[in-house]
């Protein structure tokens, strides 16, 4: 009936894990509670839950993105406390068990489900914004791909409760990974979670795409858009085109471990080093998703804050070109011990050192806009500049990585921990969180507090520093990664540096809520009442802050690059009110929201081998699905005269 | 803004061919967002190929492809499929003309070629699992089942679509949006054709000759 679902799935003997989960589940019950007693239930799922505006759905993917981040740093400060105090005969408080299920968790959650979300979210919110109009491509598939990312949330969490996780690493390399090394529930977890969320990335990726290239204002050229949407662009055809090759892996792995097949098995043929190959066929592309629209934050980040356009706009997209298709020949970099033979790792090689080059023609690119600039030093740019060091230096080790003969040495050492750690922090990270505060004041309509955000960032800073540092000198003196218990105490003074470090990053992590918090309860003295508190360049600021759910009352015509900034030079702001037509907006859809319960619940199901749920839920998905292609009147329109109404509100508000 | 100089701005726009014309109308955005999605099928398929290919020799001192492919079943089990691809087309066309009769019979055609499609590969598939010969006897023949398979998924889904297509028609006539849903399903269909000619090649043609 249940599969091999039974009591002893949940983790009586540990109450670690237990105590944890239970906090967190008082703490949803009472936000829930509090919710239902307040009434706010029509309204979440009005506004919310079925909303298919692109930015409620942004706001959503980067809530999803900062919650999951408490969770990834839970993990993180555990290993590091854990690794400063089991050295010698020391034990430290995890069993190895434990701190293996927390570092694949880790990694997992850090990219999958807090890189990920981030990135996509400032996608979702800014790009069509950026391009003028007024929702993306298939705003019903955008709500589906959130609530497919948010159920992959959903599930990997309910592991820590229910069974246990991967103790694979995050990449769940087999043979470990197959199920005569692995028997238990933990690498379904891992495979059903990111199979969901892939799906709903793919459909993402499917979306932007489609929604660059074939819908944007008139006038704007390829040429006029944005570098954010150039990234934003590449960064779906990324998705596009290596996300399917990860589903087909992990299809293999779920094949071979329900069906008996023998895709990587060590015996009847398998292959294992297939699934490392096909894995970072999928990998270093992924890299590329995460960093270029985070390159493409910086951009505008840099081009607005100095107040003048971004140098050399065109080599800024041909680097962006450039790096798409160079990210697919550079795979093999993540396992030259491999043994592929001295030729195909010199191919490797150089291609990876090779892919530096457009890097570091961007950073050129965001020095010289900086320079002679009048740089209004706002939290962004500290990220900013902040990305611009460490960045540079993660990219140096990264080069480094790349000579074959190092990477010999430095194989899955803290070397390695570090050098990724550092592009991941302090180019992903930093861009979601300049991101998150230069669009919060266009998203809600209020800036966020300076201080505090200037407080987090130096936080941040410092404290990446001082946790990362030593695990390059660390790695340089032969430590490995994923050691749960350290076996030569002279790497322990390196290892408290990087736990304060660590200490310092939840510092930073402090300060970002604080400042969330404390402008709140401010918003009425930081309202953005023009819609563009920064002066800045790009269409989404033409617009009031937050946007009407139709983003534009009449699609902006556009003749030039950086197109808002030359409408303010020429001051046409007051023109006489046109002539309004009828607008059509997609109405909301619970579609996403059923589809991705019924998700979880066949992920869960699937995990545990309760078969007749699996079926019950793969049907009403497939109701679910064609409910939704059967409706014809997916638009409302809104009338003329309600959008006058609208306009001649926003502009009585408007500080004269 | 007056009208006409909002649709100026567009014309001149568009003829200088930047990419400058406004946004697509949905027919464009849609067949688009749909190629997009066949695309990223592709790249799937892609990683099938490429684990069939790595793993073709793997028989572990099981049957090889020689020993267990029937090339007159797969010659006939492919004609049915090009066939079904040109009944589909036909389908389409008489759905472009708005002559709905047409459409039925064109669509019942292509159903019963799918089906029939299918219907020999599962009984090639039950045969060589009866042989002992099943996914799990060894990795070529465990690419071999999930490769094929995995098209013959793709072809009981289009089977599904194409019904559902159907009732649509049926209920709602050839509106605009079932025409955009019908496009759809003719690219999917169209798609699986040119998935099913690589396995052919790769894997049955190729396979017996070794
Ligand atoms: C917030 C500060 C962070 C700290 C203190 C931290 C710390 C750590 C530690 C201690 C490990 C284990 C290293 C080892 O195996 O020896 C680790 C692994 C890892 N981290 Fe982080 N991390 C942080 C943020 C991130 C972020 C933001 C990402 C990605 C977006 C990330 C991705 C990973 C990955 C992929 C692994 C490898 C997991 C594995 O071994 O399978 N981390 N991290
Ligand atoms: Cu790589």
């Amino acid at each position: 009936m249940l599969g091999r679902l039974t009591w002893a799935a949940i983790p009586f003997d540990q109450p670690l894990p237990l105590y944890a989960m239970g906090v967190v589940l008082l703490v949803i019950l009472a936000v829930l509670a509090i919710v239902t007693v307040r009434g706010w239930w029509p309204y979440l799922w009005r506004e919310w839950l079925t909303s298919v505006d692109h930015k409620r759905i942004g706001v959503m993917y980067v809530a999803l993105g900062l919650v999951m981040l408490l969770r990834g740093y839970s993990d993180a400060i555990m290993m590091r406390s854990q690794q400063a105090i089991a050295v010698g005969s020391a034990q430290g408080y995890l069993p190895p068990d434990h701190y293996d299920q927390i570092f694949s968790a880790h990694g997992t959650i850090m990219i999958f489900l807090v890189a990920m979300p981030l990135v996509i979210g400032l996608m979702n919110f800014a790009v069509p914004l950026q391009l003028g109009v007024r929702d993306v491509a298939f705003p019903v598939m955008n709500s589906i791909s959130f609530w497919l990312t948010a159920a992959g949330a959903l599930l990997i969490n309910v592991s820590l409760v229910i069974g246990n996780f991967a103790r694979t690493g995050w990449m769940a390399y087999p043979p470990l990974s197959e199920l005569a090394f692995s028997p238990d529930v933990g690498v379904d977890y891992y495979l059903w979670s990111l199979q969901i969320s892939g799906v709903g990335t793919l459909m993402t990726g499917i979306n932007f795409v489609t929604t660059i290239l074939k819908l944007r204002c008139p006038g704007m050229t390829y040429m006029r858009m944005p570098v954010f949407c150039w990234t934003a662009l590449a960064a779906s055809m990324l998705i596009v085109a290596a996300f399917p090759v990860l589903t087909a892996t992990f299809a293999m792995l779920l094949l071979d471990r329900y069906l008996g097949m023998h895709f990587f098995t060590n015996d009847a043929g398998g292959n294992q080093m297939m699934y490392v190959n096909l894995f970072w066929a999928w990998g270093h592309p992924e890299v590329y998703i995460l960093i270029l629209p985070c390159f493409g934050v910086f951009s505008e980040v840099a081009a607005t804050f100095s107040g003048k356009g971004l140098f050399s706009y065109r080599s800024m997209v041909w680097a962006t070109l450039g790096i798409c298709v160079l990210s697919f020949m550079v795979w093999l970099h993540h396992f030259f011990t491999m043994g592929a033979g001295a030729n195909v790792n010199a191919f490797f090689g150089i291609m990876s050192a090779i892919i530096a080059v457009p890097t570091g023609a961007k950073v050129f690119n965001w020095l010289f806009t900086l320079f002679r600039g009048r740089i209004v030093f706002r939290t962004p740019v500290l990220f900013l500049i902040g990305f611009m060091v460490t960045f540079v230096i993660g990219g140096l080790t990264g080069v480094l990585l790349a000579v074959p003969p190092v990477d010999f040495v430095l194989h899955n050492s803290t070397f390695l921990v570090a050098h990724f750690h550092n592009v991941i922090i302090g180019g992903v990270v930093f861009g979601a969180l300049a991101g998150y505060n230069y669009w919060f004041p266009k998203a809600f309509g209020f800036t966020l507090h300076d201080g505090w955000g200037k407080a987090s960032f130096w936080c941040w800073l410092i404290g990446f520093y001082l946790a990362f540092m030593p695990l390059y000198v660390l790695g340089l003196m032969g430590m490995t990664r994923r050691l749960e218990h350290i076996p030569d105490a002279s790497w322990q003074p390196l290892l408290l540096v990087a736990e304060v470090g660590a200490l310092v990053i939840f510092l930073g992590i402090l300060c970002q809520i604080i400042q969330l918090y404390a402008s709140i309860r401010t918003r009425a003295a930081r309202r953005d009442l023009t819609g563009d508190p920064w002066n800045g360049r790009t269409l989404e600021w033409s617009t009031p802050s937050p946007p009407p759910a139709y983003n534009f009352a009449v699609l902006p015509r556009v003749e030039t690059i950086d197109a808002f900034a030359e409408i303010k030079r020429r001051g046409v702001a007051a023109a006489p009110e046109p002539a309004y037509e009828p607008i059509e907006m997609p109405r909301n859809s619970p579609t996403g929201f059923i589809l991705s319960f019924f998700a979880v619940v066949l992920g869960f199901a699937a995990i545990w081998h309760i078969w007749w749920i699996v079926i019950l839920c793969a049907l009403a998905m497939a109701v679910t699905v064609m409910a939704f292609g059967w409706s014809d009147f997916r638009h409302h329109e809104i009338s003329p005269g309600e959008i006058a109404r609208l306009e001649r509100a926003r502009l009585a508000g408007l500080p004269s | 803004m007056t009208l006409t100089a909002a649709t100026d701005f567009v014309a001149a726009e568009s003829a200088r061919g930047r990419g400058g014309g406004g946004p697509a109308p949905t027919r464009i955005v849609v067949a688009y967002g749909f190629w997009i999605f066949l695309l990223s099928d592709f790249v799937l398929f892609s990683g099938l190929f490429a684990a069939y290919a790595v793993l073709r020799h793997e028989t572990a001192g099981g049957p090889t492809g020689a020993e267990l492919f029937n090339l007159r079943n797969v010659f006939i089990e492919t004609m049915c499929l090009l066939l079904s691809s040109y009944t589909c087309g036909l389908g389409a066309l008489s759905a472009e003309r708005r002559r709905p009769e047409r459409f039925f019979v064109f669509a019942a055609l292509t159903f019963v070629l799918g089906a029939a499609f299918l219907a020999i590969e599962a009984r090639e598939f039950a045969g060589m699992v009866g042989k002992g010969a099943g996914p799990g006897r060894s990795a070529f023949l465990s690419s071999f089942f999930t490769l094929v398979g995995t098209h013959g998924v793709h072809v009981t889904g289009g089977l599904v679509f194409l019904a559902y297509m159907v009732a649509q028609v049926l209920v709602k006539g050839l509106r605009p949006p079932v025409l955009r849903r019908l496009l759809c399903f003719s690219l999917f269909w169209h798609a699986l054709d040119i998935i099913w000619v690589g396995v052919f090649t790769l894997v049955y043609l190729i396979g017996d000759f070794h």
